[in-house]
């Protein structure tokens, strides 16, 4: 009680300062970089703060805050508009929105699934500033009570979204989501370093695969292939149908849940080492357990969008708290953003909070603006955003192609970035192809590095504390917080698969021939036995035993399925192809003529670096493919160029160099 | 509180400006080469790259981010200093692509950071390694210590400075991996007869204390300027004693107590009022050689190979400027704590022993990492 009686005044110094005009423009000057950056694929919050970063030096404090923090803030805000428009999840933290936001755009509603989003996106900032507020004065004991088997235990929560998820036989989830688990073991072991699927002679592969190019992979280039291929637009009908406003009342409409997702949101943000991969997959699957009707999730279900976009600004809040009163970053921008801190002098840990509780108010009260003028700025604009899914996607798609490969080139800036994404684009394709899951593989990928690392840990100090005596083990691995936790696990998956069946995250799919479904099952289960295999001769068990028994899970459910394929007819939905029937069957391209041109770019990229071959790409695309004149071929070609050599000068990046290269030293951007 | 309200009216940073000079910076990239002079070198207009081969958010990115503002106004023309992140393979990546940059083509416009996380794999014969510092050229080497901590109660059963009464005690410890910094505390550790099982895989030391202040691990360490920030308060408050700290090196290369924490015995008086361990023999020189490599030449920053003796002068002189500024410590402080900054031969010489290990401690610490974690470097 006395710590909140103090709070009051520093909380009313701190917003006298954030209001003075000056502090105001850092904090839209933030703002905007902040929505510029987020709405680029895989740039998100780091790029953004590393680009001010040299600018803190020397600043004054409250400047630099609204600076940083009016970044930070909105970066889950304008990622939406990829999500929803492209159906490319922005960020992590915007993954699950792609699910029902994209199909919306599809129906026509983009400018309505925009403004759900932002509405929501404002009221989950608001909320999060709130408890962050009242809760950084207290929460360095509930954070501390958060141990290693607690946060197994909220990622374990995460993976059994997949239940819900599975689409329509829970054997495919599983085995997709196994399939998700087994790439991201691929790369050197946390724990003992053991190489899994990768080797010394291939660098690339020893760091593993990146959520990025996999977001980008299994998402983007499955969709944008199938869209061109129709040759139409996003919106089906060219035509735009519900507007802002009526987003805006569905956000109302659902302002309870918007609350218990901004709650999810805070909470989880909150605990240090989860970060915000596991939070929008949580929020979504309690949006669609806590509703009634569930038929229309998956196929453009509002609440779809408004759940994941509620949690994921909260979670900036929540996951300040760690941040500052610990000095542990809870994500790679917060750790970016305590390097900015340092920078202005001030130091994070507990004695922010006792010495110095008006910074740690300035930043709250940033927090909030931010949210504010972000998402207002945001909703101003989505009605007219939403006019691009109304162009014909032929004109869009090679904007479309170039952000993705230079958001992919970020992760690692090596060619090998760009033959990641192609492979993983290509696995996307199939996996939408004979409806498997992708939503399922995705959580499994994303939660595959934690789940292996914590229950590795767990264990290990688990069994030192057993050697200890019995007692001291048990009250370890079954907490309270635990029980807690599994009970909503057991009874998530449970409803989970009683509901898989109606809930069809990629539509309902047709069913033809046997042959092709087999023999894509026969490769997962082929590459299941080899990465089973792969483990097995590591040295050390800290290093195989995940990959090993997430492998196993995976052949036994490839393999029953593999018997029901051998017994069902055609029509059994384990034959499921969508080239048999729907939109790709009957679309007027094939599916790897189109896929030939993303492949042309990178290939062309391998030879002549990146901007060369954007420029012979580009030109080509829009005058053969889609068939434009010189004049506005060249014109929209230079306009691709020339923006994308403006982001990556801004954000003073390099593009993939190519063989070319090697031989003669080109000026920037051609290098 | 009201040195917020003073600095609130301090300058309004030129903020509109930055992303236009950004633009033009990189587009000055592919202009004009530096005039590589007699009279020195001239950067005006340039942008000098600085790159790390960490990602943004570890201690190297904040180390780099300290310099940069600065050695952009040390500098001879105030070049635009832009700091360039190539993370990958625990650091590997970056110095093998700095290992192919040539000062010709650079001319003076790239400087590279390397760390303790560099060398180590250069030091254990990585097979990833690929890069020679013998072909680099130093311009300035800082170094930082170490301080290991433990709860009160275990604390209690060190006699003084002997610390036999923990040789009974199972320890359980985050760490980031056997062949990290983190060698060095579980080798002197190992030296003290104390059982400590490594628990691998945590991100970043802060995870560790993180694990400690939970009571899942009980014991831990941290270097210099996170102990100062984040175990010091826990000290304060009672739920953490310092055990020892690592050590400092004196002129003449010997160790001596970390002058940031006087009071603190170092490891080597541990060792020595310890039965059980030895300030002589194999165990000790190697972990003498990669204490060194590990602290006392933790951060360094290069030019490529083939570098000009006026483009090496020129940095060092900047650097120098760097340093002798009056307001120097007092900012240093929360980044890189006192620690020696070293230009000139001072670096030369921290290089020199941050990079050469005997054969014999090589040898030591690579059997002992497959007998005692299965880990092996082949």
């Amino acid at each position: 009680m006395e710590t909140l009686l103090a709070a009051l005044p520093a909380l009313g110094e701190a917003f006298s300062l954030i209001l003075h005009p000056t502090q105001i423009m850092y904090l839209i000057i933030g703002v905007v970089l902040g929505l510029s950056v987020g709405v680029f694929p895989g740039l998100g919050g780091i790029a953004g703060l590393s680009l001010v970063l040299p600018f803190m030096f020397g600043m004054d404090p409250v400047s630099g805050l609204a600076l940083m923090v009016g970044l930070v803030a909105v970066v889950p805000t304008s990622d939406t508009f990829a999500s929803v428009l492209m159906g490319i999840p922005g960020s992590s933290a915007s993954q699950a929105t792609v699910l029902d936001g994209f199909p919306m755009a599809r129906k026509g509603e983009a400018a309505r699934a925009l403004s759900a989003a932002f509405a929501s996106s404002l009221f989950g900032g608001l909320l999060g500033a709130t408890v962050l507020t009242f809760f950084i004065l207290v929460a360095r004991p509930l954070v501390l009570s958060f141990g290693t088997p607690e946060m197994l235990m909220i990622t374990i929560l995460g993976l059994s979204m997949v239940a819900i998820l599975a689409g329509r036989l829970p054997l495919k989830g599983l085995a997709a989501a196994c399939l998700g688990l087994l790439l991201g073991t691929i790369g050197e072991a946390a724990a003992g370093g053991g190489l899994r699927m990768a080797t010394y002679d291939i660098p690339y592969l020893i760091d593993g695969v990146t959520l990025v190019i996999v977001g980008l992979g299994i998402f983007a280039i499955p969709e944008i292939v199938s869209l061109l291929r129709q040759d139409g637009s996003i919106a089906r009908n060219a035509s735009l149908g519900a507007g802002w406003m009526r987003g805006v009342r569905d956000w109302f409409a659902n302002i309870w849940l918007s609350v218990r997702c901004s709650v999810i949101g805070v909470l989880v943000g909150v605990i240090p080492g989860l970060g915000g991969s596991v939070v929008d997959w949580i929020a979504y699957g309690h949006t669609v357990q806590s509703t009634k009707d569930k038929s229309k999730f998956g196929s453009g279900d509002v609440r779809g969008v408004i759940g994941p976009e509620s949690s994921n600004n909260a979670k900036e809040g929540g996951g300040l708290v760690p941040t500052l009163i610990f000095g542990i970053p809870g994500s790679g921008s917060m750790a970016v953003f305590l390097g900015g801190l340092a920078l202005l002098g001030i130091d994070a840990g507990p004695q922010l909070i006792t010495n110095d509780l008006s910074t740690t108010y300035t930043i709250v009260w940033s927090l909030a603006l931010a949210n504010v003028v972000g998402a207002g700025l945001c909703i101003a604009l989505s009605g007219g955003i939403a006019r691009l899914t109304t162009i014909r996607f032929t004109l869009l798609a090679p904007f479309l192609f170039m952000m993705i490969a230079f958001a992919a080139f970020q992760s690692r800036q090596s060619l090998g970035d760009l033959v990641a994404l192609m492979s993983i684009g290509i696995l996307g394709i199939f996996l939408r192809r004979f409806d498997w899951s992708r939503p399922a593989f995705l959580i499994g990928f994303v939660l595959s590095y934690q789940a292996e690392n914590f229950a590795n840990q767990a264990h290990q100090i688990a069994s030192f504390r057993f050697r200890r005596g019995w007692m001291d083990g048990l009250e370890y691995i079954f907490s309270p917080i635990v029980l807690g936790i599994l009970l909503v696990t057991v009874i998530s998956i449970m409803v989970g698969l009683r509901q898989a069946k109606q809930i069809l995250p990629e539509g309902k799919v047709a069913t033809g021939r046997k042959r092709a479904p087999l023999v894509f099952l026969l490769l997962m289960l082929a590459y299941s036995i080899t990465a089973w295999i792969n483990a097995w001769m590591l040295r050390l068990t800290s290093d195989k035993i995940f990959p090993m028994t997430v492998a196993t899970v995976g052949i036994i459910a490839l393999c029953i399925l593999l018997i029901r394929m051998m017994r069902a007819p055609e029509t059994d939905p384990v034959f499921a192809d969508r080239e048999t029937g729907g939109e790709d069957a009957e679309a007027p391209h094939g599916l790897w003529t189109t896929l030939a041109w993303f492949g042309a770019l990178l290939v062309l990229s391998a030879l002549l670096g990146f901007i060369i071959a954007l420029a012979l790409f580009m030109v080509a695309f829009f005058r053969f493919r889609a068939g434009l004149g010189w004049a506005r071929t060249l014109i929209l070609s230079g306009l691709g160029i020339a923006g994308m050599c403006f982001i990556a000068g801004t954000l003073n990046r390099d593009f993939p160099p190519g063989l070319l290269q090697e031989f003669v030293r080109l000026p920037w951007p051609l290098t | 509180m009201t040195d917020l309200t003073k600095l609130n009216i301090s300058k309004p940073a030129p903020l509109a400006a930055f992303g236009v000079a950004a633009v033009v910076a990189s587009f000055a990239l592919a202009a004009a080469p530096a005039q590589a002079g007699s009279h020195g070198m001239d950067l005006s207009g340039e942008t000098v790259e600085f790159v790390i081969p960490f990602s943004e958010s570890g201690g190297s990115a904040k180390w780099a981010n300290f310099y940069a503002p600065l050695l952009s106004e040390a500098l001879p023309g105030n070049p635009t200093v832009v700091v360039k992140y190539m993370p990958g393979a625990g650091s590997t990546k970056g110095a093998n692509w700095f290992q192919d940059q040539t000062f010709e083509e650079t001319n003076g416009t790239l400087i590279f950071g390397s760390s303790g996380s560099t060398q180590f794999p250069y030091l254990l014969d990585d097979p990833r390694v690929r890069y020679e510092y013998g072909d680099w050229n130093v311009v300035l080497a800082s170094g930082t210590g170490g301080v290991a901590y433990l709860p009160p109660d275990i604390a209690e059963q060190m006699d003084g400075m002997d610390a036999t009464g923990l040789q009974d005690i199972d320890f359980i410890w985050g760490s980031q991996g056997a062949t990290r910094l983190d060698l060095v505390p579980l080798l002197a550790w190992r030296m003290l007869g104390m059982n400590v099982e490594p628990v691998f895989g945590i991100e970043g030391r802060g995870d560790g204390r993180l694990m400690f202040e939970r009571g899942e691990a009980n014991i831990d360490y941290q270097t210099s300027s996170s102990y100062l920030k984040g175990v010091t308060p826990l000290v304060e408050g009672g739920s953490a004693v310092p055990m020892m700290s690592w050590g400092a090196l004196d002129e003449a290369g010997n160790i001596v107590r970390d002058p940031t924490f006087p009071d603190m015995p170092s490891f080597k008086e541990v060792c020595e009022a310890t039965p059980a361990c030895s300030t002589e023999g194999e165990a000790w020189d190697a972990w003498k050689a990669f204490f060194v490599a590990g602290f006392p030449a933790q951060k360094m920053v290069f030019l490529p190979q083939g570098a000009s003796d006026d483009a090496i002068a020129t940095y060092t002189q900047a650097f120098r400027d760097i340093i002798a500024r009056e307001d120097f410590a007092e900012m240093s402080e929360v980044t890189l704590g006192d620690y020696p900054q070293m230009t000139g031969d001072a670096a030369k010489e921290t290089l020199r022993q941050g990079t050469q290990v005997p054969a014999e401690a090589k040898a030591y610490v690579k059997d002992w990492l497959l007998e005692a974690y299965g880990v092996s470097l082949d």
